[in-house]
């Protein structure tokens, strides 16, 4: 497919959906869909069939609204309203709102913080395409930028372009992506890979899920324009086991994608190939570490080696390999399209462009959100997450996962930026945050992060292996009330050396979660150490018998 | 003694093997393909069982050891049969700052097993991941494969006692 | 001419305040050996390929924010390596103390006691007494072998067992189950030793482990010695040109 047959399609697929007297667009997001918007969809057709509306009404099914507190949502494109909340009974009730008053539905506010204080550039196309389809993405400018990559620019322009954006790696270490693709693009090998990170294992994150559920035709359309700056002619997805619609869709994408002649040889006539396979990940969140992920992809268990060398110049059978992640690759298209200029526009002095997040835990609006880098973070707890519900008070923030730590009120201020978030000692992560209110306890919530790196380090190396489960056991004799201030000194050493020793990131920052409890919260620790005592009421103290707690 | 390299032939006259050597296949039999082929076996029969790691093993010619080292290194590679309905609990932090343990410990006390068991009857295996990202449902399990949102310990039991229930009544 | 020839240079660094000259092929372990520095090592042998996974060996290099392993970082014009400051002995006694907490390793009754790797690191490291809470599970020791035995309770997980009998061997009848502090050296499928159709029962394992987690049968406390000689020369053999 060459620029005039892909802007053909496009017009087509516009017209046809013009042609549309009434579209019904029904968020089938896992939050909605789990909230019965398939089965709302299906209510709707069938519905809409028996009142004799089959030809003026089209039913389509469209990714992640954003807002899953309120699913399932449905948008009506023809009176440009969003409703909330529509169950699978209320589909006639969306059909009479049609021709007069609409009943029994309640209507979202599109005008509420959630939807304006947003900036949608990677989840541009949430909520409008039909992710099977690939002339649905193509409308929306889809494989535009490749096209024109591969007719206009050289490869040394496109690692120009990316570096002049000012990207930086969205998997959590913020490493500049035009540098990286730079030093891809200048290694040699008999081959070379480009590789989608996609195991998106941080627990209470699920952007990467998101883009490859609705807009998988965005990942390859990125993993191409990586590939053809780099010199790569093959890649690979590495997709969670645990995300099964991920799998499906982006297979989908991959075979449609195939036919029209935009993966494959010979890509729009150019002599530029590139094909793309899929991996399935098998449950490790060490996988996610770039070394680990290659010994996957390979078929091996999954354990990190040590760097250098690095994967760019010595990664998939020992090929220089660029490995990005989804929501870096979800971001080249619209730099392309866009121009470098203005997505280095966007977001502060060092960290530039948006920054999708998974708003969850103690708030009212949960849901997937996007912003510009350099927003504070009051103003996505409470702006656009519309606080803590239920008369609860703000306790922490958590972001970057069992690697990233509590940010405590103090620092809700803050410009949510790399630096600014590593200052205050944790890290802007893939983009989790769980917002904890007064009953959450943080030496809990530091245990539930060191159980989860005890279970998920690989073992290969001892820091890690015996560390995590070292300090597991120190944390919870906190929590039951076991532990002297012996134990609390012996934590802290552990974190030290944990960090400064182990082999990859899992366990460099294993200790994250349990030094920024301790920074913000300490009293708290000594509270269960010294008194017996777990002030937000969470931890089982039984081990201190004859010690009364908070009545 | 077995033959190492034996002419490799299926452990089992099941037709469905053929789904097993199209994975294989795909992979042109590079040892590589090793993680993808334990999927499609366990997609396949469920669980990953002796005589399945051996075909596999010298079919691509790799080593033992090492399939039993990646089949129980990824948690989702089960080597023992599950029960007929799977009950995952999600322990997500999203989940488990909402309560997601008290659903585990629910169903440990009315079903009596724990994390990565099955109830002696075959009905129910219960299991745990690691996020399964749908935290804005938070707590959430995964019943037979369907998200359920915002659960109560009570209202989980409940859906799996339905789970039974619906099948009784079909029968 | 070999490979190694044309691509490796002659580079300066210094390592504890000494100048020395190496070659850019050379890892720091080798570079520091050569000048009779020994940096502690568990993981390491010669004679197999390097895995940088105890994390004992870690150094502190001028410049690099991290601690890089001596044993697979090879060497530049300029560094500055420093191998025993205080906290990198500090770190290395709290690991040889995670391994001694982690299984279960009491050296009065152990075949090894006197010719252990861990024992003598516990020496060297200055490790005292272990502090830390034990982990010690209690694990099956395996004596289905006709002439040999493992006691997992002793296993530091090094797996140089593992690498000899891939890399030299060939058989590659050991490998690592599970993950994380759940994880076990096995052989084949996960059954009994005894039971195992791949290993060649050449003892290479026995001799490379480097504490009475594998073991000859018939030898009592103490008696256990493992000779090694043949690693570096079974390596240059494989080498030679035929």
């Amino acid at each position: 497919m060459n620029l005039d047959e892909l802007e053909s399609t496009a017009a087509r697929e516009r017209e046809q959906c013009a042609g549309q007297k009434c579209r019904l667009r029904v968020c089938t997001g896992t939050g909605c869909a789990s909230a019965g918007s398939d089965r709302l969809t299906e209510a709707l057709r069938q519905r809409a069939k028996e009142r004799g509306l089959e030809g003026e009404v089209t039913v389509t099914e469209v990714g992640c609204l954003g807002l899953c507190a309120e699913g399932p949502l449905v948008k009506v494109d023809a009176t440009d309203t969003l409703y909330q909340n529509v169950t699978p009974n209320l589909a006639d009730n969306v059909l009479d709102s049609l021709t007069g008053e609409a009943a029994g539905i309640t209507v979202c506010n599109e005008k509420q913080p959630f939807f304006t204080r947003q900036n949608r550039v990677v989840l541009e196309n949430a909520g409008y395409i039909e992710s099977d389809r690939i002339e649905s993405y193509i409308a929306r400018d889809g494989y535009r930028a490749l096209l024109h990559v591969l007719a206009e620019m050289s490869p040394a322009d496109v690692v120009a372009a990316i570096t002049q954006s000012g990207l930086r790696g969205r998997g959590g270490a913020g490493y500049p992506t035009g540098l990286k693709w730079s030093t891809v693009a200048k290694a040699t090998g008999p081959r070379k890979y480009v590789v989608c990170n996609g195991d998106e294992g941080d627990p209470g994150a699920f952007m990467d899920r998101s883009v490859m559920e609705d807009d998988p035709h965005r990942v390859l359309e990125g993993m191409a324009i990586a590939a053809y700056a780099v010199g790569a002619n093959h890649g690979y997805i590495y997709v969670r086991a645990e995300y099964p619609r991920a799998i499906k869709r982006l297979k989908t994408a991959i075979s449609r994608a195939e036919r029209q002649g935009l993966l494959g040889s010979s890509i729009a006539g150019t002599s530029f190939s590139f094909t793309i396979d899929l991996r399935v990940g098998a449950g490790a969140f060490v996988c996610g570490e770039e070394t680990a992920l290659i010994a996957s992809v390979q078929g091996n268990r999954g354990t990190p080696r040590p760097r250098p060398p690095y994967p760019a110049m010595s990664g998939l059978w020992g090929c220089p390999t660029l490995i990005n992640n989804v929501e870096t690759l979800g971001s080249i298209a619209p730099i392309i399209r866009c121009g470098a200029p203005w997505y280095a526009g966007i977001g502060t002095e060092k960290s530039h462009g948006t920054k999708v997040f998974c708003l969850t835990g103690a708030i009212k609006n949960t849901g997937l959100i996007e912003v510009p880098m350099g927003i504070t973070l009051r103003e996505i707890v409470f702006d656009i997450g519309g606080g803590i519900p239920n008369g609860g008070t703000f306790k922490a923030v958590q972001t970057g996962g069992p690697s990233g730590g509590c940010i405590p009120e103090k620092y809700l201020d803050m410009p949510v930026d790399y630096e600014s978030l590593r200052e205050v000692g944790s890290i802007m992560g893939s983009g989790g945050m769980i917002v904890m209110d007064q009953t959450s306890c943080m030496v809990d919530v530091a245990r539930f992060f060191m159980e989860f790196c005890m279970s998920e380090s690989c073992g290969k190396c001892i820091p890690c292996r015996v560390g995590t489960a070292e300090m597991y056991k120190l944390l919870t004799r906190i929590a039951t009330g076991e532990a002297n201030m012996n134990d609390l000194a012996k934590l802290e050493e552990l974190c030290e050396m944990v960090r400064e020793t182990s082999l990859c990131g899992l366990g460099q920052s294993a200790p994250n979660p349990v030094i920024s409890t301790l920074r913000y919260f300490r009293d708290e620790y000594l509270a269960h150490v010294n008194e017996g005592v777990c002030p937000a009421g969470v931890c089982p103290m039984n081990a201190r018998k004859g010690v009364t707690t908070h009545a | 003694m077995r033959d190492l390299l034996p002419k490799t032939a299926p452990p089992t006259s099941d037709k469905r093997w053929r789904i097993v050597d199209t994975a294989m296949r795909r992979n042109g039999y590079a040892p590589d393909g090793l993680i993808e082929t334990l999927h499609s076996i366990q997609e396949t029969f469920g669980y990953l069982d002796e005589p399945s790691m051996r075909y596999v093993a010298s079919s691509l010619r790799v080593p033992l050891g090492k399939v039993y080292g990646v089949a129980t290194f990824y948690h989702h590679f089960q080597l023992k049969p599950q029960g007929e309905h799977s009950c995952v609990v999600c322990l997500g932090t999203a989940c488990y700052i909402k309560g997601s343990s008290n659903l585990l410990e629910a169903v440990r006390k009315r079903f009596g097993i724990r994390s990565g068991e099955t109830t002696p009857n075959n009905k129910l295996s219960l299991l745990t991941a690691r996020c399964v990202g749908s935290c804005s449902l938070a707590p959430v399990s995964v019943l037979d494969g369907q998200t359920l949102p915002h659960l109560s310990p009570d209202q989980l039991v409940e859906a799996i006692c339905a789970l039974d229930e619906t099948e009784e009544a079909a029968q | 001419m070999p490979e190694t020839l044309t691509s490796s240079e002659v580079v300066t660094l210094t390592i504890n305040g000494q100048e020395v000259s190496a070659r850019t092929d050379e890892t720091i372990m080798e570079v520091a050996e050569e000048q009779g520095i020994r940096i502690p090592a568990l993981c390491h042998i010669s004679g197999l390929s390097d895995i940088g996974a105890c994390r004992l060996c870690v150094v502190e290099i001028q410049g690099s924010p991290k601690l890089q392993p001596a044993c697979v970082t090879r060497v530049s014009e300029g560094m500055t390596v420093s191998t025993h400051t205080d906290r990198l002995r500090a770190h290395r006694r709290t690991i040889v103390e995670m391994l001694f907490a982690e299984r279960n390793h009491v050296c009065s009754v152990c075949v090894s006691n006197g010719h252990c790797d861990l024992q003598n690191l516990a020496v060297e490291c200055g490790m005292q007494e272990v502090t830390l809470p034990y982990l010690a599970p209690k694990l099956q020791v395996d004596a289905s072998h006709k002439r040999f035995v493992m006691d997992p309770n002793r296993c530091v997980m090094c797996t140089r067992c593992v690498r000899v009998c891939d890399e030299i061997e060939g058989a590659h009848t050991w490998d690592i189950m599970g993950r994380g502090v759940d994880s076990r050296v096995i052989t084949d499928l996960g059954k009994p030793w005894g039971e195992s159709d791949t290993c060649t029962s050449c003892g290479k394992c026995v001799q490379v482990c480097p504490t009475g987690a594998l073991f000859e049968k018939g030898v009592s406390v103490a008696e256990m010695t493992k000779r090694r000689q043949f690693l570096p020369y079974l390596k240059t053999m494989r080498e030679v040109p035929k």
